[in-house]
């Protein structure tokens, strides 16, 4: 038989209730997605008031405010606080982004903070992205160059150092991937546009001599035309990049090549 | 103690840490074909290298006439004479490899019209000796530690370096003062693992979380400082803290001085561009220190701007708009996020902001860690790079640019010299079980503390003692009441509160590990900045306003025990590597 039903221990049951300690007339209601696997217990939502009067403008710290002052056995991965080091992905009303740079203000009534979609939980916030971490090893993101003079730099021309413009500031939130409902049903095979992303930017660099072997690389069923162009990448990506249109860019050469 | 599961291995090298520094060198250890393995509490492209934006600094000539001698001088007067001539020319002469070597392994750099590297001015940089500005500063866009991580974490994938990602590093395993290895914690399955290893290199960065206004990451804990504290070694010159000229005010978030570089400039609320009054020739491009040093003067006679006159006005609004397009991208993108400010129409409103820690674990130009013992010995098994370590190249004040080469030219520095040292037939040798012992002990206390005092209130406290007692501007009483309040914060611990117990991503704990290695940096810091009673690059005491080179032309070395330090100096080296330059002398230091 089929089981349509989610297994019985995946169930989010409510957790418990935080409520506020310092009579603030600012509460907002943040709802948080808990699970430690180190017990034998369902997933659940905690629930904690916070005074908003005395926290700064970011999702994050929000968090931070949690952690600090009410609950610091929840877990999360934070680290620069300012978009560039791509840990404090997750998801935050339904939208996939980083906590850092989010703005509070812009989610509407309670804040539902659940990790990003569709990854193994390994604690509370924290999710295993270690299968998007080898299929970014799998496009082998360096350069393969037979220029071996250590005296001078590879030259490039202005033009095409643009065309790494909106790829090389990829940092590897996983925002996207997490987005996509292709990735969701085939994570382990399809690459995902995070990882297809950073394949265009070795892919297009003109530096690279391989450009025929990585663009076969990728040509599989799988791989890379498990894009549906459904866009949700484009749309979650924090650094405002388009993952969408660089695998357009890749079947495009395939195409045409 | 609590029976922990502990899972042992050999390598011949483990790597602490895997930002720019601790990557370069592993990609050299791969590479030399040394068993290497590359440990890090985050992902490696999370470390905060990324957060580097403005440049990679090397005499490659590619905007105008340049020459590693002017940047070795640029980077000795950047010191205020306290960095050491003979690292500084290492430092500055194998620049233009490294930067073409990083360009080899893919750096996708901003170019020039011709085709090159892209370099542009950056504060400090000259061109024969201290004339005129220089370009000397290769950049991607202003994401360029960013790029440069990224990419050289492609190259330790290529050469299949083993990573131990997400495990926290707790302490150094020594035997009879030589290293042997390293304890450490994975935070995915929670056991506690034993690298047994010929060398340990440790490449954690620094611990900018001491204070509480910082450009830094939460992860800038100073991890591997605190290891060599705990192993009974000095650390060096920890009094000299960067604080970055343009921090966005309220928040924290580095505005690249590539803004001043591309024109950008500093204005009182007297709409006063006042860098021209204390650096009459460098104006907007002096060194951070001098810069920072300014700013301050500006508020505290009462010319800053906002409600509270406590902060000033960076302008690019002037600039051409392409200019802001192509070459700051990343920072418009800060200033909107985080100051509202459209960068195009508007001032940044910016503040001198904890950046960088010059002093850290002592080494020479090879990456092998120093201790004083008599005299200067080497501790064998043990190197240091990147921020973490004091080689001394950016003595008491460092330049902006000269930290990312310094991560790649030491990086290989270490990897090289690894490669000298270690040889085929070398055995791993029995360390003592005490060494695991006292380690445990220590994280099974914390982990098991059911004290009063939760972690996040003593680092707030320690955060505030460091603001307010250690800041741009220091003296003898606010030293003072500093070196007594730091150790409030260390004293709480003995009745600390970790509320989660389980071993699995326990963030509390790690925390509070976190919190054990910053206090013990903060408190060397603090106490190592009261004894020097002179005036030298970052380290400004109103009540010594002037550079002793009689006394002090001296790296501090300072110990930690328990909540007692021990501080002696050494003196810096006088002599350069090779005669193919001329060590510089001490002068009167204007820009």
């Amino acid at each position: 038989m089929v089981q349509i039903n989610l297994p019985p221990n995946s169930k989010v049951l409510q957790g418990d209730y935080y409520k506020d300690k310092t009579g603030s007339k600012n509460i907002r209601k943040v709802n948080i997605y808990r699970w430690d696997p180190s017990k034998n217990e369902n997933p659940r939502i905690d629930t904690y008031e916070v005074d908003m009067d005395n926290c700064s403008s970011k999702v994050l710290d929000i968090l931070n405010k949690i952690k600090n002052e009410i609950d610091p056995s929840i877990a999360y991965r934070r680290s620069c606080s300012h978009g560039v080091c791509g840990s404090c992905a997750m998801n935050m009303n339904g939208k996939n982004g980083l906590a850092c740079t989010k703005s509070h203000s812009e989610l509407e009534g309670d804040i539902n903070i659940y990790p990003l979609p569709h990854l193994k939980v390994l604690k509370d916030l924290i999710g295993d992205l270690s299968t998007l971490y080898k299929q970014y090893e799998s496009i082998e993101p360096w350069l393969k160059s037979s220029n071996k003079n250590n005296e001078t730099e590879n030259l490039q021309s202005i033009e095409d150092r643009e065309k790494l413009d909106g790829l090389y500031e990829c940092i590897m939130c996983a925002c996207c991937s997490t987005s996509c409902p292709s990735y969701w049903w085939n994570g382990e095979k399809y690459l995902g546009p995070a990882v297809l992303l950073q394949a265009y930017r070795w892919i297009i660099d003109s530096r690279d001599e391989e450009r025929k072997e990585r663009l076969q690389k990728v040509a599989d069923e799988l791989k890379l035309y498990r894009c549906h162009t459904i866009l949700n990448c484009t749309n979650a990506c924090p650094k405002d990049l388009n993952p969408a249109k660089a695998i357009a860019e890749i079947k495009k050469m395939l195409a045409t090549t | 103690m609590s029976e922990y599961k502990i899972i042992d291995h050999e390598y011949d090298v483990v790597v602490l840490g895997a930002g720019g520094a601790g990557l370069r060198a592993a990609v050299g250890l791969s590479e030399a074909g040394l068993k290497t393995a590359c440990i890090s509490k985050v992902f490696p492209t999370r470390s905060h290298t990324s957060a580097a934006q403005g440049g990679i600094s090397a005499a490659l000539g590619n905007m105008g006439e340049d020459d590693w001698r002017w940047h070795m001088y640029d980077t000795v007067k950047g010191s205020d004479w306290l960095g050491d001539q003979d690292c500084i020319e290492y430092l500055c002469k194998e620049a233009p490899r490294a930067v073409l070597e990083l360009e080899k392994y893919g750096v996708p750099f901003s170019r020039t019209k011709d085709g090159k590297i892209y370099q542009r001015p950056f504060g400090g940089m000259t061109k024969n000796y201290g004339n005129e500005t220089v370009q000397r500063t290769c950049a991607a866009a202003d994401r360029t530690g960013h790029a440069i991580l990224h990419t050289l974490y492609g190259q330790a994938l290529k050469h299949n370096t083993e990573f131990f990602i997400e495990y926290f590093a707790l302490d150094l395993l020594m035997k009879n003062g030589t290293c042997k290895g390293l304890i450490a914690w994975n935070l995915n399955d929670g056991t506690i693992h034993r690298f047994r290893s010929h060398i340990t290199i440790i490449a954690t960065g620094g611990y900018g979380k001491i204070y509480y206004s910082s450009t830094a990451a939460h992860t800038c804990t100073g991890d591997g400082n605190a290891m060599v504290l705990r192993a009974g070694l000095p650390l060096q010159d920890m009094e000299f803290v960067q604080f970055h000229p343009t921090g966005i005010y309220g928040h924290g978030t580095l505005i690249s001085e590539g803004v001043r570089g591309e024109g950008g400039f500093l204005v009182n609320s007297e709409g006063e561009r006042f860098m021209k009054r204390y650096a009459p020739k460098a104006k907007d491009l002096a060194s951070r220190d001098v810069v920072s040093r300014s700013i301050a003067i500006e508020i505290n006679e009462g010319r800053g701007v906002g409600k509270e006159k406590d902060h000033v006005h960076l302008h690019l609004d002037h600039l051409d708009p392409k200019v802001i397009e192509n070459r700051l991208p990343g920072i418009s993108e800060s200033s909107r996020l985080f100051a509202n400010v459209d960068v195009t129409k508007e001032p940044i409103p910016v503040v001198p902001t904890v950046h960088y820690n010059m002093g850290g674990i002592p080494t020479n130009y090879k990456a092998e860690v120093l201790t004083l013992h008599g005299s200067e010995q080497v501790i064998p098994g043990l190197m240091a790079i990147g921020e973490a370590a004091c080689v001394s190249v950016h003595g008491a004040n460092r330049l902006g640019s000269n930290s990312l080469i310094d991560l790649v030219v030491f990086g290989r520095a270490a990897a090289k010299r690894a490669a000298e040292i270690i040889k085929p037939e070398m055995k791993h040798e029995e360390i003592p079980q005490s060494e695991t012992d006292k380690c445990l002990d220590r994280f099974d206390k914390l982990r098991n503390s059911h004290g009063s005092n939760p972690t996040s209130e003593l680092r707030a406290s320690m955060q505030k003692t460091m603001q307010s007692k250690c800041a741009v501007f220091r003296t003898e009483k606010t030293l003072k009441e500093g070196v007594e309040e730091i150790r409030d914060p260390f004293k709480g611990m003995d009745s600390i509160s970790v509320k989660d117990k389980s071993l699995i991503f326990n963030t509390d704990l790690v925390e509070t590990l976190e919190f054990d290695n910053l206090i013990r940096q903060a408190i060397t810091t603090m106490d190592s900045a009261y004894n020097r009673k002179e005036s030298r690059g970052a380290h400004a005491r109103e009540d010594f306003p002037n550079r002793d080179d009689k006394k002090f032309m001296q790296h501090t070395l300072t110990w930690l025990n328990d909540t007692n330090t021990k501080i002696d100096y050494r003196p810096v080296n006088t002599s350069t590597l090779t005669n193919e330059v001329q060590y510089f002398p001490p002068q009167e230091r204007v820009y």
